[in-house]
């Protein structure tokens, strides 16, 4: 019994629980045992459907080593260090002043941005503006066209060459690769637009709703398994203009410390009062539950009218999954509610795209307010809100999009009918099965190599360490200059450490994109040594 | 022999003091330093010490019962069944110059569509290409592959339309002012916004936590009375005052009463007190001015002085999104800071596309769109002043007008009961629908917008209807 199982632990890949590092402030979340190298493998599909809660909560954030952690405070040191140097030049006149100016700055009018808030744009963020808001001029799907762009000052200013450049897109949300510009739903879009316009220029209240919208309400809320659902055109208003609906002055809520901005935008709007619990923490969601309820109001002992949990189902920076189950449990023993943002996890999760709920095997009726948008796994635009009708009536009746937001578009609808509708057929199928081998695929290479990744290990989105200002630079260029286009964040979109690249897989790569892309990663990996992790080995590619 | 007993008591009154001094300076130091002591405690805990407050310390035990009791609110109240909200007109087919609702055709006097671009088929056929082209959704923000390059095109065209220097592009006309407004004013700047400004002005307003100064609807004397009064307020303090930044928030043509603003007045103030003025100009774009470039035109001010010109693509150009033009200097800053820009996916592709070309048709050479928009505007406004019992609220030269009824009949269910019985003759027309929680909620009124294919005779009808429908209704 003990020979066998220490022969199996040593196959495996152990995950201790490792003390907070003091540099790093992400706390180690999980001590299960992952799967042995065997059952990797021979990747089975059902080995994720089994609810064995521990295996599909299995998340990984190693901490960060201390060589790294030194060299990128030392990196923005110097940065910082250039910056002032070139700011004194600048206001001395020596250096020519580069950038827009204020039309009114002789005329006595207060400064519209102060100089230090500006400091980081002018000095850091521009040095390196070719890696962001690159323009692409094809449809968004697995392989796409850069237009190339140079610039001649340093990123002040570009010209465009006229050419594009060929690319593997490993940044676009495209989980279930329904950016196509051909194809049954591109036809079906078409056709909209033929029967209907583009748009009816008019409010859902008043006369912008079309039977189209009531088509695709119903068809949301039969494939998520709730009573009813209700879409709007944009996801991030989605959040922002309805979260004020249904919480208001006198209410708690408890969210995530890494949920999206247009969750604590909605939260700020509402009145309620919000506080934040550490990322994904159980345990600290609890204790601030228990105080809430026992303690009232911080300052008039007011009990709490209603306290909701807001969680997102994928977080895009960190590539965790909410622990729902866990959830659950508490919101239902502590008589919450719970609002979950599924915008990445929404058709990309689960075995038949359902999202969190389906991964883990739970009711719907279990989470009080279901949002998620259509833009990542459906190839079009907006969001929607799914739960019992009267939560749906009700938003209907309060929600400031449905009284003064334009109505959806046909063609943007229609998308995402026909994508809701291919998922129940077996090619949608194909497309979920396909999406979660690229992602275990992809993962497992990069952890082999000895990166580190973080998040679940199920999760499309795949967020690489990188750690220092100029590498995540260089690794965003050089990957370019191979043909591939990566999303690369620092701050202050992440913390100040912990700049990364983001590989966002999608149901469209080929095995052949992937390892193009692996390759390209094992090279830069080497010459830049981006390979930190200690838990795993660093191997070159052509070792596994 | 009172005086002499009186005597004797302040004697013995002072040889009891004098002994007692005497003592004094007998005790040993130690006994007198103890004494001292003895005293400044009494003294201090006479006046200085707080009462401690008794340690609210809960039990476990009573913790989970405060727990086990805590009874929530349901999460949302129960709502009349009866809302407009539940039971809307579900359409069918182009919502265009006709509408067509459960089979029947009326004539739509109820939609933004301006210049009639819904349904155009040169707009339709450029989307399609756009379609065949990028597909529907650009899957991604604009800082990550989501800039496509019909995007920046848009933006030109924007910029060039306008005479500006920069344009921005939003994918929601809701969120194009609610962003912009927090993107420049942080909290402790000053904003002075009319009360009667829409929705998602007061929403970006309240979102930027900055100190706001409502004056009332189109008052400028109510506006100059606010800026004397800061004024005075900077003097006092002119360290601070050269830190808080200044805006002006209006709109061009108000969508909730249909009147101009007064722009040049508030140009000449700005240079006066130094603030910088947003306008918002959904309703004014494509509608005001001889080729449709809004109130500045209208009034022929300078652009270059008003700081930032925002509007949506949801009203006359027919698309979906909104968007901002105005100089570099201003319009960069919001790649950065615009939440709704920086952090939501951007503009599907055909969108954009169908906004350029509905842009393409304005600016063609000969064309009169505009213009004849506002002579049909005048004429309608004139056939509206004939009909007894109704009171007009908007501009004469404005495409979208506010019906009410005169005096205390003005009710919403009134206004419905004529919105229904003009929908069974064949006109389609809408109560302007408000959220209760307006921060001036406007009276309840009709909202007539104009499209601009309108004839004559078809206005005509529409008065015909609505003089009949009055006359129902009130009897």
């Amino acid at each position: 019994m003990l020979a066998s199982s220490s022969s199996k632990l040593s196959h495996a890949t152990l995950v201790h629980r490792y003390p907070p590092s003091k540099l790093h402030s992400e706390e180690e979340m999980s001590d299960t045992v992952f799967s042995s190298d065997e059952n990797e493998m021979n990747y089975k599909r059902e080995n994720v459907t089994h609810k064995d809660d521990e295996n599909l909560q299995c998340e990984e954030f190693e901490e960060t080593p201390l060589y790294a952690a030194i060299l990128t405070y030392l990196s923005y040191a110097i940065l910082c260090l250039f910056g002032w140097l070139r700011d004194f030049l600048r206001n001395s006149n020596i250096e020519k002043k580069r950038g827009a100016v204020d039309p009114n700055a002789a005329l006595g009018f207060v400064p519209l941005y102060q100089s230090y808030e500006s400091f980081y744009t002018r000095n850091m963020y521009t040095r390196v503006r070719d890696i962001f808001n690159r323009p692409i001029a094809s449809v968004p799907g697995a392989q796409f066209e850069l237009t190339e762009r140079i610039s001649d000052d340093y990123n002040w200013t570009y010209r465009y060459t006229g050419k594009t450049i060929n690319a593997i897109n490993l940044g676009s949300y495209n989980y279930l690769g329904f950016a196509e510009k051909s194809g049954p739903c591109a036809t079906d879009a078409i056709n909209a637009l033929k029967t209907y316009g583009v748009s009816s220029c008019n409010t859902r209240i008043e006369l912008g709703t079309q039977r189209y919208h009531v088509e695709l309400e119903q068809l949301l809320a039969n494939f998520l398994h709730v009573e009813s659902s209700i879409a709007f055109g944009m996801g991030f208003a989605t959040n922002a203009l309805n979260i004020p609906a249904v919480a208001s002055k006198g209410d708690l809520i408890l969210s995530d410390e890494m949920n999206h901005i247009s969750l604590i935008l909605g939260m700020r709007l509402s009145g309620a009062s919000y506080q934040t619990f550490a990322h994904n923490d159980m345990k600290d969601l609890e204790a601030k539950l228990r105080a809430a309820i026992v303690h009232g109001h911080p300052r008039t002992q007011r009990p709490w009218k209603k306290i909701i949990i807001v969680v997102e189902g994928v977080y895009s920076m960190e590539g965790s999954i909410c622990r729902l189950p866990e959830l659950i449990a508490l919101k239902k023993k502590y008589k919450a509610y719970l609002y979950m943002d599924e915008a990445h996890s929404v058709g990309a999760m689960g075995k038949n795209g359902r999202g969190i709920m389906d991964y883990f095997g739970i009711d719907a009726n279990d989470v009080d307010i279901l949002m998620g948008t259509f833009t990542k796994s459906f190839g079009s635009a907006g969001g929607y809100i799914a739960g019992k009708k009267s939560l749906i009536d009700h938003i209907r009746v309060n929600s400031h999009a449905n009284t003064y937001a334009s109505s959806m578009s046909a063609p943007v609808v229609q998308q995402i009918i026909s994508s809701l509708q291919l998922l129940k057929r077996p090619e949608g199928q194909k497309r979920i099965c396909q999406l979660a081998d690229n992602t275990r695929y992809f993962r497992q290479k990069l952890v082999d190599m000895g990166f580190i990744v973080y998040g679940n290990k199920n999760s499309p989105v795949v967020p690489m360490l990188i750690y220092m200002p100029a590498r995540v630079t260089r690794f965003n260029r050089e990957m370019l200059r191979r043909g591939i286009a990566v999303v690369t964040v620092g701050f202050p979109a992440t913390k100040l450490l912990d700049a990364r690249v983001r590989f966002c897989i999608s149901a469209a790569h080929t095995r052949q994109m992937l390892d193009t892309a692996l390759m390209a990663i094992d090279e830069i990996g080497t010459d830049i040594s981006l390979r930190y992790s200690t838990r795993h080995q660093s191997r070159r590619l052509r070792e596994l | 022999m009172g005086s002499s007993a009186n005597q004797d008591n302040v004697a013995s009154l002072a040889t009891d003091f004098y002994s007692l001094l005497e003592s004094f300076k007998e005790t040993p130091f130690y006994h007198l330093l103890f004494e001292i002591f003895l005293v400044l405690t009494v003294l201090w805990l006479i006046l200085f010490r707080k009462p401690r407050r008794i340690e609210k310390k809960l039990t476990e035990k009573e913790k989970q019962e405060l727990i086990d009791e805590w009874q929530p609110e349901p999460l949302v109240p129960p709502v009349d069944a009866n809302h407009p909200a539940l039971n809307v007109r579900v359409l069918d087919g182009i919502v265009g110059k006709t509408i067509e609702i459960d089979g029947k055709k009326s004539l739509n006097f109820a939609t933004f569509n301006f210049l009639n671009f819904v349904g155009n088929p040169r707009i339709a056929d450029k989307a399609i290409q756009a379609v065949q082209k990028y597909g529907v959704g650009s899957c991604g923000p604009r800082g990550f592959y989501g800039t496509i390059d019909i995007h920046l095109e848009l933006e030109e065209r924007l910029a060039h339309f306008f005479n500006c220097e920069e344009g921005i592009i939003y994918s929601y006309g809701f969120s194009t002012v609610a962003s912009i407004i927090p993107a420049y004013s942080k909290r402790n700047d000053i904003l002075f916004v009319d009360e009667g400004v829409h929705y998602a002005i007061q929403k970006g307003v309240e979102a930027s936590r900055s100190t706001v100064k409502w004056f009332r609807h189109n008052d400028i004397s109510d506006l100059e009375r606010l800026l004397a009064e800061q004024d005075i307020h900077d003097k006092k303090n002119p360290k601070k005052a050269r830190t808080l930044r200044r805006f002006l928030i209006i709109e061009g043509l108000y969508m909730n009463y249909g009147d101009l603003c007064p722009l040049p007045r508030m140009v000449e103030l700005k240079y006066q007190y130094k603030y910088r003025i947003f306008m918002d100009e959904s309703v004014s774009f494509g509608t005001i001015g001889q080729t449709g470039r809004g109130v500045t035109e209208y009034y022929n001010i300078d652009r270059r002085k008003i700081d930032l010109i925002s509007s949506s693509l949801e009203y006359s150009v027919g698309s979906i999104g909104g968007f901002a033009v105005g100089s570099s200097f201003v319009v960069d800053h919001q790649r950065l800071s615009a939440q709704g820009y920086c952090f939501s996916a951007s503009l599907p592709p055909l969108l954009a596309a169908a906004a350029i070309e509905a842009l393409n048709i304005m600016e063609e050479k000969d064309t009169t769109l505009c213009d004849t928009l506002m002579e049909k505007s005048k004429r309608l406004h004139r056939k509206l002043l004939d009909i007894k019992g109704y009171l007009i609220v908007g501009e004469d030269i404005s495409p979208l007008k506010h019906l009410r009824l005169t005096n205390s009949q003005n009710t919403v269910a009134r206004l419905e009961e004529i919105v229904e019985f003009a929908q069974t003759r064949g006109i389609t027309i809408t109560v302007a629908r408000y959220l209760n929680d307006e921060h001036h909620l406007p009276e309840p009124s009709i909202r007539l917008i104009l499209n601009v294919e309108m004839t004559d005779e078809e206005l005509e009808f529409l008065c015909t209807v609505l003089q009949e429908a009055r006359v129902k209704v009130t009897v």
